[in-house]
């Protein structure tokens, strides 16, 4: 055993990753397939679980009735395929907005001196040292009727003698919008600062030598050689995006409902885990899905793609 | 048209150091290089040679001072609007396109037309002979050929001028010798103006119509490569160039060209040509080739002739390195071994007595610095 343990190579690998891999099956693979087996049972009066081989529960998230309002024997509920589409959309516009916030700033630090660019990615990082949701709760402050914002933006029309109707800006789409982009910027700034970092000055000089207006350097330099950050970044957004519950529960309110949103209530108010494993299995797929297609077009990190 | 292609007129550069000070990369330097010429600057590390390419392709530009490049002057301009293409050091090949996109790169900035770029980029691989590699990545590709796809993309856009920024820096010794006549070869069929920057003197001497010898921001000599080795016109140029012997003197009689310079350590006068303007009385420094240095075994009746023993031999095949000692002073002579023999009689021994002979037009009388 020990004489194997010093000489066999890949038998030292798998003690080494042993205790990972022992983790991952047990909090991962089990958890996710007991997900699956539930999403196919159906909730019993008391909230727990009949196991079953049922699609009930996709057919209800997409929407398809048996019970309608006007009699007829199906009809189409467009409430959750709503949820999805609206989960999807905020997770895309999230992450181009922070492509567009974070392209600017990732290049700044990355042509910045050396010594400076240690300084500005530890501020960027400083954020993170507050709680998640605190974060959150400091947008309410900022955002709310009587918040930060509408009180400076009173005393400003004050100052000129208009007057002010505060703006309702919490509980609305752009509030959870605006809440998502600020939670995930750093995931997208560091990738994208990594790759920047390593274009080397030659190549722009080269560009420029050869003819190219710094706008074309742009396009044919700049752009291609920092996709792979460009797309780890992403994965790095989008992903969590569409499946936070607390951004939109706290800064939405009850009227913007996403499937993070949706998976919770199931499990924590309405005491369906079987509608609620259904949700988080489409949640899964639908990423899956997007990433797969992403990452196909775009390659995956670290493979340089040409535009 | 104007007679030179590029000019400097009075260039500096100035860079701020981490200390809040000023230091002059490039002080107060003209120079005027002809059309189709291949001209080289030539100089250690921190002269101020890359720097000036840099100014002449416009990544950097002059603090004070004025390029032109085909009489017009570049004043700010910036590097793509530029009649001047790069082969850098390091080559900076785009790392995602292939070798073809590369070349092609600089013709579609241009928007040549498609099948244009076509012909030319294939044109301009066969001209650095790198056909069939066209669908290769740069990194999958030895270093002689990353230096041929450099030299064919800058090429490719028929420059006016072609700056090369020590593009032989990364090749092995054998390869380097091979693309200095190949790239000598290449510059007199395209007929472009070369300015070419190295600390390479072997390479400046072998490829240059004209170099420019640079130190410390100036420069110090331009001529042929003739003239900068066998008419230094400092002690740095001679120092650098080749090698040689140094004798510290002071001038004691001027004879037109000749120059009569006694010589404390050989208690001796030495009668030398006059390489750089000198007065009697002055301090100066008397350069010696070693190849045009000769040793004798018996006194001879003639001026320049200083008594020596053999303090050190070194046989390298065709010549034989020997150290003289004279006056305290180790001397270089270089023996060319012009006879085959094993008689070891043919030879000097350590510790030997010789004479150093030296004809007055190989003893040049140069300024100190």
């Amino acid at each position: 055993m020990l004489r194997k343990l010093r000489e066999d190579k890949s038998f030292q690998g798998t003690i080494l990753i042993s205790p990972t891999l022992l983790f991952m099956i047990g909090l991962l693979i089990v958890p996710l397939l007991l997900t699956l087996v539930i999403s196919f049972g159906s909730r019993a009066p008391d909230g727990t679980v009949i196991y079953g081989f049922s699609f009930h529960n996709y057919v209800r998230l997409f929407g398809i009735r048996t019970e309608c309002a006007g009699g007829e024997s199906i009809c189409f509920d467009p409430i959750y395929a709503k949820i999805l589409s609206r989960s999807l959309s905020l997770a895309f516009n999230t992450t181009v907005l922070a492509i567009l916030m974070a392209y600017p700033l990732a290049y700044f630090i990355a042509r910045a001196p050396l010594k400076k660019r240690n300084t500005f990615l530890f501020l960027i990082l400083v954020p993170m040292w507050t709680n998640f949701v605190i974060r959150v709760y400091a947008w309410m402050m900022l955002l709310r009727t009587q918040g930060v914002i509408n009180g400076a933006l009173g005393w400003l029309a004050g100052l000129v003698g208009f007057h002010f109707t505060p703006l309702e800006m919490l509980y609305t789409q752009g509030a959870v919008l605006v809440g998502m982009v600020y939670e995930f910027l750093p995931f997208m700034i560091l990738p994208l600062y990594t790759s920047l970092e390593k274009i080397d000055l030659s190549w722009y000089e080269a560009s420029a030598d050869l003819g190219a207006s710094p706008f074309r350097t742009f396009l044919r330099m700049t752009l291609p050689l920092s996709m792979p950050g460009v797309v780890s970044g992403t994965i790095l957004v989008f992903i969590p995006v569409m499946g936070t519950f607390i951004v939109s529960d706290l800064l939405g309110g009850r009227q913007i409902v996403l499937i993070g949103n949706l998976i919770q209530n199931q499990f924590l108010i309405a005491r369906d885990p079987t509608f609620g494993s259904a949700a988080s299995i489409i949640l899964m797929t639908m990423t899956l899905i997007v990433t797969y297609f992403y990452t196909r077009k775009f390659g995956f990190s670290e493979e340089i793609v040409v535009v | 048209m104007s007679e030179f292609s590029v000019e400097l007129r009075d260039v500096v550069k100035k860079f701020p150091t981490p200390e809040g000070g000023e230091v002059f990369a490039v002080n107060h330097v003209t120079m005027q290089i002809k059309n189709g010429e291949f001209f080289s600057m030539l100089g250690p590390s921190g002269c101020g040679k890359t720097t000036s390419l840099r100014t002449i392709a416009g990544f950097e530009w002059p603090t004070s001072g004025e390029i032109y490049i085909e009489g017009e002057p570049m004043g700010h301009r910036p590097p793509y609007l530029r009649p001047v293409n790069t082969v850098f050091q390091s080559y900076a090949l785009f790392p995602h396109m292939s070798v073809a996109e590369n070349v092609a790169f600089g013709l579609e900035m241009e928007k040549t037309p498609k099948q244009e770029i076509k012909r030319r980029v294939g044109e301009a691989l066969e001209m650095v002979k790198l056909t069939g590699m066209e669908r290769r990545n740069p990194t999958q590709l030895s270093g002689g050929q990353r230096q041929r796809v450099a030299l064919a993309r800058s090429l490719v856009k028929r420059p006016k001028v072609l700056l090369l920024d020590e593009p032989l820096g990364a090749l092995d010794l054998k390869l380097r010798k091979e693309m200095q006549l190949e790239l000598k070869a290449l510059q007199q069929e395209v007929g472009i103006t070369f300015v070419y920057v190295t600390h390479d003197q072997e390479e400046a001497l072998t490829m240059s119509d004209r170099i420019a010898v640079m130190d410390g921001g100036v420069v110090l000599q331009v001529g042929k490569p003739v003239e900068i080795y066998e008419r230094p016109n400092c002690r740095f140029v001679a120092d650098f160039i080749g090698e040689t012997n140094f004798l510290d003197g002071e001038v004691r009689a001027i004879d037109g060209d000749r120059v009569t310079v006694y010589i404390p350590r050989l208690k001796d006068e030495l009668v030398g040509t006059k390489a750089s303007p000198v007065r009697i009385g002055e301090q100066v420094v008397v350069s010696l080739r070693p190849e045009k240095t000769r040793i004798i075994e018996n006194k001879a009746k003639m001026g320049n002739c200083f008594s020596g023993k053999v303090l050190n031999i070194a046989y390298i095949g065709s010549d034989t390195r020997v150290f003289v000692d004279l006056g305290g002073v180790s001397l270089k002579v270089w023996e060319q071994n012009k006879i085959s023999t094993l008689d070891p009689e043919a030879y000097y021994e350590r510790g030997e007595q010789v004479w150093v002979v030296v004809m007055p037009e190989n003893a040049l009388v140069l300024h100190l610095g």
